[in-house]
């Protein structure tokens, strides 16, 4: 049978996951994604056309709140494990080359 | 003093009350036992001593419910100020600026954090091999893995390192390991403890639950942490009961059903046949068993593993290197100037600006090979053009195996199976054969997608005296009605007496 996925697959979708993988991790996880998702597709045998899908187990409702003003999270808490800061922010890499 | 280590919850209160001890003399005992142990069992990867001290020393304890009683947390709850890192490296350093709210119950019980226990990265895993702080060790066969995720919180327990222990169960996360480490743990309904501050993994799935010696205790740590929580709009607002009405000796009338296919080809056959004295017990004890089918079961692990990397793939997308953990930039010369990117032909997706490069860099280092594999997974499940086709799906399955449930228990009041198929296995076994390690929870994870509450048990030990778990499975919010089957049971059995 004719392996699900490829490594092209897997570089996309690593791209979409913002992952930086070696081609040694490539080599790797393709064939084991491959046999999980051959495995996974057994679910193709079942006819769900009717059938409601499950999100949730509780019934959720939603919740609502009056919108008043809470102490929040103090500024240098929030900031305590940031690799990089600046001014009160968050620091981050250039956005735009 | 000190075989303080040995004792349960429920009789160290004691001996508080009565002005025997404090929290102080069994914390020493603890870390006492630590000390000469942990190095071969490796259940703990934070300890600070000095602060479970002071904390032990400064507890107002003697009118609160736990009385200053050491319970060890997994290490992806959150603690003030205190290292919780998921035992992975990207979150390397992190110590959250607030408290889960289980761990605020905790402290308002008078109960002492007590150190945070290894686990598999991000509780993905089924042996606690993928910590970044290496594994932790079965304490009845060093050879062997404890199960996991919560493989440090059942290992502590289970060596007398820690009286109780939390630890989070998304597919089998607590039972299992309880199951291979031979000590009680709980899977609580899905919206019976708030999930706030559990770092998620798969928000549909994952509940906070205890990890004990006893079902008494078990059912006190329950009594603590169960409530709705404003913090967590998931959290159910139903009362919580007083588990301890439920330690009932009889179990005369109660229904329990036997579905068949948990006993079918695969179960280890010294399981299948201490799960058959168990049946013999439970029958003395006054209980009815019946014959059921939850037919969709062989489909659980294939829906489990889409929907739980699906959820997993977008939580994990907060770990980017911008507000936590660690962050690794590639260096200029590496990155391809945008200019020449364009010239060479390059389309308007592949072009990186430095902030994408340190996503990329700091998630491939971060992240371990586990890890890395579930996101993709779920990343995949997730895509364009894949979505409807697994997904969905699995979503529309996830439907029918509730459905079976909610069939049996119009019939049975609870549901009994081994834990897991076979009892612990060699280190290194599974690691690379990913999905046999995910098959080793078949018979855990369809309580999770059908958000029932469910308890594995000691019930016995194979030849080569490795524990035995036996699951019992019942309606949501029937977390008492699992006490006092489990009550009556150990009335009767010494196996969660029994010593690694």
């Amino acid at each position: 049978m004719s392996p699900v996925i490829d490594s092209k697959n897997i570089e996309y979708v690593a791209k979409l996951a913002r992952i930086e993988l070696t081609l040694k991790e490539i080599e790797k996880i393709t064939p084991q994604l491959s046999k999980i998702l051959d495995y996974i597709n057994k679910l193709n045998e079942l006819d769900t056309e009717k059938v409601v899908p499950t999100t949730h187990v509780v019934d959720l409702k939603n919740v609502l709140r009056k919108d008043e003003v809470k102490k929040s999270l103090d500024r240098k808490k929030a900031l305590q494990n940031t690799p990089d800061k600046e001014d009160g922010c968050f620091k981050v890499p250039k956005i735009i080359s | 003093m000190n075989n303080l280590y040995t004792k349960t919850a429920m009789e160290l209160i004691e001996d508080i009350s009565k002005g025997k001890i404090s929290s102080l003399d069994i914390v020493e005992s603890l870390l006492d036992r630590i000390d000469k142990e942990d190095s071969s069992i490796n259940a703990f990867v934070h300890l600070d001593r000095d602060k479970i001290i002071k904390d032990s020393k400064n507890l107002n304890g003697s009118t609160s419910k736990l009385k200053g009683i050491p319970v060890a947390i997994k290490d992806n709850i959150c603690v003030e100020d205190e290292l919780t890192t998921c035992c992975s490296k990207i979150l390397e350093g992190f110590r959250p600026p607030y408290n889960a709210t289980v761990i605020e119950k905790l402290k308002e019980a008078g109960a002492v954090c007590f150190g945070k226990t290894n686990m598999d990265e991000f509780a993905f895993g089924s042996s606690c091999e993928t910590s970044c702080y290496g594994p932790t060790y079965n304490p009845w066969d060093t050879d062997r893995v404890p199960g996991g995720s919560s493989g440090g919180s059942a290992a502590a327990v289970a060596n007398n390192e820690a009286v109780m222990a939390l630890g989070s169960d998304t597919g089998g996360s607590i039972r299992q390991p309880a199951a291979l480490c031979g000590v009680v743990g709980l899977k609580p309904t899905y919206g019976r403890v708030s999930r706030y501050g559990l770092i998620a993994f798969a928000s549909s799935l994952d509940q906070i639950g205890p990890i004990t010696r006893t079902v008494e205790d078990n059912a006190l740590l329950l009594q603590v942490i169960a409530g709705h929580d404003k913090k967590d709009s998931t959290s159910a607002d139903i009362e919580v009961p007083d588990y301890s009405s439920f330690f009932k000796k009889d179990l005369n009338g109660i229904k329990i059903g036997l579905p068949d296919e948990y006993f079918a080809e695969g179960l280890n056959p010294e399981v299948r046949e201490k799960v058959e004295e168990s049946k013999k017990i439970l029958e003395s004890l006054g209980a009815s068993f019946h014959e059921v089918s939850l037919p969709h079961t062989e489909y659980a692990v294939s829906v489990y593993y889409i929907i739980a990397t699906a959820e997993a793939s977008s939580n994990l997308a907060r770990f980017d290197g911008v507000q936590y953990g660690i962050r690794r930039q590639k260096t200029e010369n590496r990155r391809q100037k945008t200019e020449d990117r364009i010239a060479s032909g390059a389309k308007s997706h592949e072009l990186k600006t430095p902030l994408i490069d340190m996503y990329e860099k700091t998630r491939g280092e971060g992240f371990g090979e586990e890890a890395k594999r579930r996101i993709l997974l779920g990343t995949y499940a997730l895509s364009s053009g894949y979505y409807e086709a697994y997904y969905l799906k699995a979503q529309k399955v996830r439907t029918l195996i509730k459905r079976d449930f909610d069939d049996v228990f119009k019939e049975c009041d609870f549901i009994m199976t081994p834990t897991t198929p076979a009892p612990a296995f060699k280190k290194g076994e599974k690691i690379n054969d990913p999905l046999a390690m995910y098959l080793s929870d078949i018979y855990t994870i369809s309580a999770n997608l059908a958000g029932i509450p469910a308890i594995s048990l000691p019930c016995g030990f194979t030849k080569d005296k490795l524990p035995v778990g036996l699951q019992i499975m019942s309606k949501p919010f029937n977390e008492g009605g699992l006490f006092n089957v489990g009550y009556a049971f150990q009335q009767v059995t010494d196996f969660h007496k029994e010593k690694s």
